[in-house]
């Protein structure tokens, strides 16, 4: 069977050009035909798996065991809102997840594993977490299937939330609407082959295959380390506007993963420009969860070091989930300290305002200090200083 | 909508300057608290503690969205909401 991973052939983008064009034809009049829509998502979803029939199953047991849990939590929720339960279905819901990632260690877990199986699992986690906080009250089945199999984002995100993703998939665009839905969705994916294709084909095939670049030595590993920085926001930011553009077409609005993250001015900053979706996730889950969770329960008297508690959790578990890796869970590691040192500076400067940060070159300076503190992490991420342990 | 009480108005820009450390908040109601930095993710807990504690609102966390919750004169609507 020929593979259809998203945008990654022009077989890809071809099939799903004849079958968005009746949708786009309908979209423009102000229209739509949800079976017909729905029959191009069953069908997307089958041809992206269908190279890898093992993956294809694995995702269709997933999608049950997930049904199945919010199902079960669900009915949990509205009888009594007990921690143990709600605990319980977030453990079951990431615990394929979790033995997908141990697979690194243990290669026949493997088999559960398919495409983007750690981005549908934070969509079903996030379902869990609006159940307890008693925001949703109810999931039909079919809504569940259309927003955890929404093929555009299936493979890498950008992550969206079910209550949002509802709003826009019951509101059928009126046709003055969807021509800025349409306008905006091929911008995008327009967009996608600039960054994806040309500029971070390029920045691969020239600067980071650059015989020169191959030596352990400080000057070759500092030229990758901006290399492989570029590399990886081009390739991963026009994947996300693939995957955006391509859900406006269908009259999503998926939400930006990406906000010029170079010109971040400090760390915190950066997370709240660098995969969004994800850090709003974590942000949200992880971190903000924890912290409320302990400030309400007086667990420790000084709230500035729940805080750094918390952004240590929380980049310790982002760094597992890039993998059981060491060079992810140091990218964590590196990420959490960075932002605690960066959080007593600001507490400091707050006190003793000796950081101007109105002033435009004090500004220009943060810019740059900022991108080398980001450029280091992904050169801890990307694996080339592995050597070192 | 029902008519919000000027002292819980009080109350709640009181509760927000303790938060974002920060006295002007009266005299701006419709200043933008994320992107002046005055929220963030770690005031925004002792904000919603403070609400529980202080007022008897309970905001699930999750529903705190940014765009939604971007203001104080915003924030004492859908706090309003919620009483």
């Amino acid at each position: 069977m020929i593979s259809f991973i998203p945008y990654a052939s022009f077989r890809f983008f071809g099939l799903i050009a004849l079958l968005l064009a009746p949708i786009i034809t309908l979209g423009l009049l102000g229209r739509r035909c949800q079976i017909y829509n729905d029959s191009v998502a069953i069908l997307m979803t089958f041809l992206i798996f269908a190279a890898e029939p093992n993956q294809l199953i694995s995702l269709i047991v997933f999608i049950l065991w997930q049904a199945l849990l919010i199902r079960f939590y669900l009915a949990q929720r509205r009888k009594t809102n007990k921690i143990l339960e709600f605990y319980l279905s977030v453990g079951l819901s990431i615990l394929p997840l979790f033995l997908v990632k141990l697979s690194a260690d243990l290669p026949t877990l493997s088999i559960l594993g398919f495409l983007g199986i750690s981005y549908v699992t934070f969509k079903s986690i996030q379902i869990l977490m609006d159940i307890r906080d008693g925001l949703l009250k109810e999931i039909p089945m079919i809504n569940f299937l259309r927003f955890i199999t929404f093929f555009p984002t299936i493979s890498s995100g950008p992550i969206d939330r079910y209550r949002r993703f509802k709003k826009d998939a019951d509101h059928v665009s009126t046709s003055a609407e969807y021509h800025r839905l349409l306008e905006m969705g091929l911008h995008n994916v327009f967009l996608g082959f600039l960054y994806k294709y040309i500029i971070g084909y390029l920045v691969h095939k020239y600067w980071l295959g650059s015989p020169f670049l191959d030596a352990n030595s400080i000057s070759s590993i500092w030229l990758y380390m901006y290399g492989y920085s570029m590399y990886l926001f081009f390739d991963f930011a026009g994947y996300s506007k693939f995957a955006i553009g391509v859900s406006y077409l269908l009259g999503i609005r998926t939400p930006e993963n990406f906000n010029k993250p170079f010109l971040s001015r400090n760390i915190k900053d950066f997370w709240n420009r660098w995969h969004m979706t994800l850090s709003f996730w974590f942000r949200d889950y992880v971190y903000m969860r924890f912290v409320y969770t302990a400030v309400k329960n007086k667990w420790l008297c000084n709230r500035y070091f729940i805080s750094d508690i918390g952004l240590a959790v929380n980049f310790l578990i982002m760094g597992f989930w890039h993998g059981f890796l060491p060079q992810y869970i140091i990218y964590g590691l590196y990420h959490a300290a960075a932002f605690i040192l960066f959080n007593k500076f600001e507490r400091l400067n707050k006190a003793h305002h000796f950081w101007m940060k109105d002033n435009p070159w004090v500004h220009g300076l943060s810019v740059i200090i900022t991108f080398h503190v980001i450029c280091f992490g992904f050169l801890i991420f990307s694996g080339r200083l592995n050597f070192l342990w | 909508m029902k008519e919000v009480k000027d002292s819980f108005k009080q109350k709640v820009y009181s509760i927000l300057e303790d938060a974002c450390d920060c006295n002007e908040i009266k005299s701006n109601p419709n200043i933008r608290l994320f992107d002046e930095g005055l929220l963030d993710s770690f005031s925004t807990i002792s904000l919603i503690v403070a609400f529980e504690q202080e007022l008897g609102i309970s905001v699930p966390i999750s529903d705190f969205n940014r765009d939604e919750w971007a203001t104080p004169a915003m924030i004492i609507t859908q706090l309003a909401k919620l009483q």
